[in-house]
């Protein structure tokens, strides 16, 4: 979805976006008691830079090699029809699998939260982890499922007429998470 | 890409190249405990044949299942197209059902592009061979097999065949295989000779997007993948060749033609094959014969089509492809 990048409004900088991801993984090695069995899956395409710059940070925390792969979701979704078919994205499982294993999922933007049910139902053809938990950079609100995220970097109230981009570095250039209204229909 | 597929000609390089990338991810699912997708959900294929053909019903019938669309098998033998049912009447039929695809399958060339533009029918149409015209998704999965293997699995991805040498040999007057490879390859950028005796060369070959030559052992040291290609005999109604010695002699693919290949270059076969006739067991079983894998990326190429044609909406259309919505 494009932005009219006029009267976009930076909520998240770079400096921002590295210290909230720093926090999110401080969050998953305390909840998961050191991570032992921490798989990362991002969601194509911005989920996944993110879910690897997070096992990047919980390499640091505990100096062990964390498993980070990705899940495209599109086959799931249950909008298909709505739209015409799109491209797939990569699907990139850890060579060991997930089965037992505690998965975090990792997305940009928490919105409707009917990406996340798509995940979840993508895990189920997968593999039966442990546990799934979910990790989000922004969570905007106007949830039309009962989902909620585990870990949250910035929670942002925003109205259905605004838009929310997320801009990252691998991608865009650029970190960047940019407020704005929704372009006119 | 358009709403049915009939004819590899019809597919420009962006299409054809997505089709190809959508297959590789569709490979992976196959790799999975679980191989089975949500997507075509409610959605009913027919595959319609009134040919008889094992290999590729099987192949678009593990493709639909893959896929959870809901399959209904028709096969000409027994039905009531014995009876004297026509085309027409058995679309209508079908119609009422309110199928969303049909796969068909038929001897006479042109029956799926009727098919698709009578009115008859709503469903898409999607040609799995038709008398000696078309048979575009095996085209597909014969492109898919050359990038995967002369160019790479993941290295492959978004290229087209660029520069690549394709030879393809034997009965190309009967061969509907031949005539989409053609097609879809110069598509993707390949460059294909065609090698086959003057009596199995069609009658206006000049204008195909290829070059012919009578001579394979010239043509073999310059390929990176060699298609031999099944002597139809069943759609022979006159003495082509004098003997089938003689054609093996010249136009078979046998251990010592093989050497002359290119290290890298593979050797390919829509298959059924007759081997000792047109390749030797030798050739037939050694690593760098693709028969067994063209089966398996048969299903993922069929996969991606039925994906791309029926999964959304509308049919993928190149302009839908980057701006989709990125609704969470």
């Amino acid at each position: 979805m494009d932005i009219r990048s006029s009267d976009a409004r930076p909520v998240l900088e770079g400096p921002d976006i590295a210290r909230v991801l720093t926090r999110i993984a401080h969050e998953i090695v305390e909840r998961a008691k050191g991570a032992d069995d921490v798989v990362l899956l991002g969601i194509p395409t911005r989920g996944v830079f993110l879910a690897r710059r997070l096992a990047a940070k919980l390499e640091e925390i505990t100096e062990r090699a964390i498993p980070v792969g990705s899940l495209d979701i599109t086959m799931y979704r249950d909008d298909l029809r709505m739209h015409p078919p799109r491209a797939l994205a990569r699907t990139e499982i850890p060579g060991d699998g997930i089965d037992g294993r505690l998965v975090v999922l990792v997305d940009d933007v928490l919105f409707s939260g009917r990406t996340i049910r798509a995940a979840l139902d993508a895990l189920n053809d997968i593999g039966r982890p442990r546990a799934v938990q979910l990790a989000v950079l922004v969570d905007r609100g106007h949830r039309e499922l009962p989902i909620r995220a585990d870990y949250v970097g910035k929670n942002l109230p925003t109205s259905l007429r605004e838009t929310v981009k997320v801009q990252l570095a691998e991608e865009d250039g650029r970190d960047t998470v940019l407020l704005g209204a929704k372009p006119d229909q | 890409m358009q709403r049915h597929l009939i004819s590899a000609a019809d597919l420009t390089r962006d299409d054809a190249v997505l089709i190809l990338d959508t297959a590789e991810e569709m490979a992976r699912v196959a790799d999975r405990p679980i191989k089975k997708l949500p997507t075509l959900r409610g959605r009913t294929v027919v595959n319609l044949f009134f040919e008889d053909s094992t290999r590729t019903r099987i192949s678009f019938e593990a493709a639909e299942k893959r896929l959870s669309a809901d399959v209904i098998n028709f096969t000409a033998k027994g039905s009531s197209v014995s009876k004297g049912e026509s085309l027409k009447d058995t679309a209508q039929t079908l119609e009422a059902m309110g199928v969303d695809a049909v796969v068909i399958r038929h001897g006479a060339s042109g029956a799926p592009y009727r098919l698709a533009t009578s009115g008859w029918i709503d469903a898409a149409v999607i040609n799995a061979g038709d008398g000696t015209h078309q048979h575009p998704t095996q085209a597909l999965l014969d492109a898919f097999t050359m990038r995967r293997r002369l160019i790479g699995r993941d290295a492959g991805l978004g290229e087209d065949l660029s520069g690549k040498r394709i030879t393809l040999v034997g009965d190309v007057l009967h061969s509907r295989v031949a005539r989409s490879n053609v097609d879809l390859l110069h598509t993707l950028g390949a460059h294909v000779t065609l090698v086959a005796p003057p009596t199995l060369v069609p009658v206006g070959v000049e204008s195909w997007p290829c070059e012919v030559s009578y001579d394979l052992d010239a043509v073999l040291p310059k390929s990176d993948a060699v298609m031999m290609l099944r002597v139809q005999r069943e759609r022979m109604n006159a003495a082509f060749f004098p003997t089938e010695r003689e054609y093996s002699r010249r136009y078979g693919l046998d251990g010592d033609r093989m050497a002359r290949m290119p290290e890298h270059a593979i050797v390919m076969h829509p298959g059924p094959m007759v081997r000792g006739m047109e390749i030797t067991a030798e050739v037939a079983d050694s690593p760098r014969c693709t028969v067994v894998e063209q089966v398996a990326n048969g299903v993922s190429i069929r996969m991606a089509v039925l994906y791309l044609l029926l999964g959304g909406n509308e049919p993928a259309v190149s302009h839908a492809r980057a701006n989709a919505s990125e609704e969470k």
